[in-house]
């Protein structure tokens, strides 16, 4: 269902996060028809991530976190599959069983009355520090979301940090080889 | 190498292997080569449009009138800004169109130069797709997916951005045979497609006690075969059919079966009919919020059957029962073909009472207007117009408003491809370059472009195209000095307060005609009518016809905006309810 002002009141279900997986052609302007298709249409992109998969087909997978109500995402869905390079859509919450991570790198401001603490958090979290020429305190944590989000959480009630996140990615883990 | 051939020989070669034979458009600095090959050849025709949006539109009528894709060619800059309100109108209404631009040489992208925009980037929302051709040696096989992209599937525009250098630039040809387009970016349904949906749909229409069909534009889309096999399969049903604004001329307007148009403007019966069926059966149509008015009220007890080729249409605003993906003539062929093998039959029972009642509903004769003294009534010139015209082969194009919905409910379309009108977008200019489109396709029919005296002022430069290549286009006004449809939503929810919408200081279109060296005719009262209708019919020459007709009169039968198929305005007496139109008040 769309959201214009016709829409009728009777939706029922509730609004859910998706992960939504789709392939495309590697092509000038690709990212700008998935993303266009977005804002032009009134959804919600909560993160978004591009990378080019394999070398010799020239296909890029972009994940998408979004977040409707299952008609919603449904549309969403057909809407994707309607842009022209587009492979395929798959939607991974639909799918009984995928992994899920994002990486996040946190720059830590350290003191020696922090730096304990600091240490044994990223410790409980396996965070592991990132060596650099000008020997600052950053971090790398990798993982599912709400683990790095209870991470910087954490991390915050004791010190300052900046921080950048990948957003997630996500790969259904359905056993391949029992298809074949 | 001594088969090359410099980009803009390669865009003329392959516009003639995909059988183009004509192209709307406009030159420019940045598509100076492709004009210089244009017209070193002579297989493919070129019509000076006299601005961009002309030349689009006329693209449009040309592909809706042959079933052939449009070609439009355009230089950088405005002219490709001047053809975005064309594209997203053949979006809409799913027109197929390759439109060529001209692009600022490589070199120069980025750079602010003269005439350049991103041309890519501002119509890859309003095209099917579009390109930006980097390489000469990949400028053949762009033109051929561009065409196959097009007209597959759900039919579209294309865009194919061509830099200037990659136009003067050499690289080879390849034949359109030797291009192989992956799977994914085309719509193939398998052979077995949606067997089961189709059974389950046929099963559910043998059971109903009171169908619809309800016919779109998908139908005269999917060639005139479709239109063919939809009259087919409706009349072994024996069930009555509706048509959206797109969809008229699918089933005629004379058949026993038809209730005409639905919708905002659409036939009581039709709509009555929509809200108490128990079984639709949508072929090719989109639930458009003009056709369902209020959607929690629509049509609540039916299940609903939906065949559309675009699957983002399911499910997009009515939730349906049996979706069915695919091109209406494959699917309704196998839809008679299990009707005919399971002997299949309706309850007679039911459906005469089914009759019965819509031809109750057929007694308020929804359409009736007041005709008395010599002013002439908007309804009764386009009814005039279809009495003298009905026995020749006439082509209708219409701008936007009052008049284009007069002749969607007074002409009567007998056949498919003959009425061109903006639907979706509601393009106010659309129908004479529309017109000049047909012309161009059909030299010898009647074309008439039923126009109102707002929407004409939106493209009326193109009387010097029209003239320029003899065209007789017949351009139609019912000239009222008002934007009618503005000035009837004013009157009924803004309190008759007229803002902006009386047109003062019109053209006298008489003398604007002659000025172009056609011909302007005028009738003032009821018994010039016919007269004018007549001449403007027998010259052979663009015309216009500046029809005198009643100022304010308003177009009924209307749902009004927020309202549901049953409660219908018949006439301007009989007000909506408070509430409901404060709620539609914001509708569109």
């Amino acid at each position: 269902m769309n959201k214009s002002v016709y829409a009728s009141p009777d939706q029922v279900s509730e609004t859910k996060r998706h992960i939504l997986t789709v392939l495309v052609d590697n092509e000038p302007g690709v990212l700008a028809r998935v993303i266009g298709m977005f804002s032009g249409r009134g959804y919600n992109i909560d993160s978004l991530n591009v990378a080019e998969v394999s070398n010799d087909e020239n296909i890029s997978r972009i994940t998408i976190v979004t977040h409707g109500t299952s008609e919603v995402v449904s549309q969403i869905e057909k809407q994707l599959l309607r842009i022209v390079p587009v492979h395929s859509v798959t939607n991974l919450d639909q799918e009984d069983s995928s992994v899920e991570a994002e990486v996040a790198l946190v720059y830590i401001y350290i003191s020696d009355t922090n730096k304990k603490k600091v240490y044994q958090l990223c410790d409980l979290y396996r965070a592991r520090k990132i060596e650099n020429e000008n020997n600052t305190t950053i971090f790398e944590i990798a993982g599912a979301s709400e683990r790095v989000n209870r991470f910087i959480k954490e991390i915050n009630e004791i010190t300052k940090v900046e921080i950048v996140r990948s957003g997630p990615v996500a790969i259904s883990s359905i056993n391949k080889n029992e298809e074949e | 190498m001594n088969n090359e051939i410099t980009g803009a020989e390669i865009v003329l070669k392959s516009l003639a292997e995909q059988g183009v034979e004509v192209v709307f458009g406009y030159p420019g600095g940045a598509v100076l080569p492709i004009y210089d090959t244009l017209f070193k050849q002579n297989s493919i025709k070129h019509v000076l449009v006299r601005q961009e949006g002309g030349a689009i539109h006329a693209a449009e009528g040309y592909a809706r009138s042959t079933g052939k894709t449009g070609v439009v060619l355009v230089t950088s800059g405005p002219g490709a800004t001047n053809v975005v309100t064309g594209l997203t109108d053949a979006m809409m209404d799913s027109v197929p169109i390759v439109c060529i631009t001209g692009q600022v040489p490589q070199h120069l992208i980025g750079s602010d130069a003269f005439q350049e925009c991103d041309t890519t980037g501002i119509t890859r929302p309003c095209t099917k797709h579009n390109y930006l051709v980097k390489d000469v040696n990949k400028l053949s096989s762009v033109f051929h997916e561009a065409f196959t992209i097009a007209q597959n599937g759900r039919p579209g525009p294309v865009l194919i951005d061509i830099p200037k250098d990659i136009q003067f630039a050499s690289g080879t040809y390849e034949e359109k045979n030797k291009i192989i387009i992956p799977s994914h970016r085309l719509f193939e349904p398998s052979p077995d497609f949606e067997k089961n949906k189709i059974e389950e749909a046929v099963e559910l229409i043998s059971k109903a006690k009171k169908p619809i069909f309800y016919i779109g534009g998908g139908c005269i889309n999917s060639g005139p075969k479709a239109s063919i096999l939809v009259r087919e399969f409706i009349n072994m049903v024996g069930s009555p059919v509706t048509m959206t604004l797109m969809g008229l001329g699918v089933v005629g307007s004379s058949d026993k079966n038809s209730l005409g148009m639905l919708g905002m403007h659409g036939m009581y019966e039709a709509n009555m009919a929509m809200h108490e069926c128990d079984v639709m059966i949508n072929i090719g149509a989109r639930f458009d919020d003009r056709v369902t008015g209020r959607l929690d009220a629509f049509s609540p007890n039916s299940k609903k059957i939906h065949i559309d080729i675009d699957e983002s249409n399911i499910n997009k605003t009515i939730n349906v029962d049996v979706p069915i993906i695919g091109d209406v003539k494959q699917v309704v062929e196998k839809m008679i073909s299990i009707w005919k093998d399971k002997k299949y039959k309706i309850d007679t029972d039911s459906l005469n009472l089914w009759w019965d009642k819509i031809n109750k509903w057929k007694e308020i004769d929804c359409l009736s207007y007041n005709n008395e003294g010599k002013q002439i009534k908007p309804q009764y010139a386009v009814q005039r117009l279809y009495e003298l015209t009905k026995n020749t082969k006439t082509f209708v194009t219409t701008e936007v408003g009052q008049h284009q919905m007069w002749a969607a409910q007074f002409y009567k379309f007998e056949e498919p491809n003959r009425w061109l009108t903006s639907g979706g977008l509601g393009t106010m200019g659309y129908g004479f370059p529309a017109a000049i489109g047909a012309q161009v396709g059909h030299p010898d029919a009647l074309v008439v472009d039923i126009a109102g005296d707002a929407s004409i002022l939106m493209n009326i430069q193109e009387m010097s195209t029209a003239v320029q290549y003899r065209l007789p286009v017949k351009i139609f006004i019912l000239n009222n000095e008002y934007m009618g449809m503005v000035r009837q939503w004013q009157e009924l929810l803004h309190g008759g307060r007229y803002s902006e919408s009386y047109t003062d200081s019109l053209p006298d279109f008489v003398k604007l005609a002659e000025s172009y060296k056609a011909v302007g005719l005028r009738a003032k009262t009821t018994d010039e009518l016919d007269d004018v209708i007549t001449e403007m019919i027998e010259t052979k020459n663009t015309v216009i016809a500046d029809i005198w007709v009643t100022k304010e009169e308003n177009c009924f039968p209307m749902i009004q905006s927020g309202s549901a198929h049953n409660e219908m305005m018949l006439s301007k007496d009989q007000k909506q309810d408070k509430k409901s139109a404060e709620k539609g008040k914001i509708l569109v």
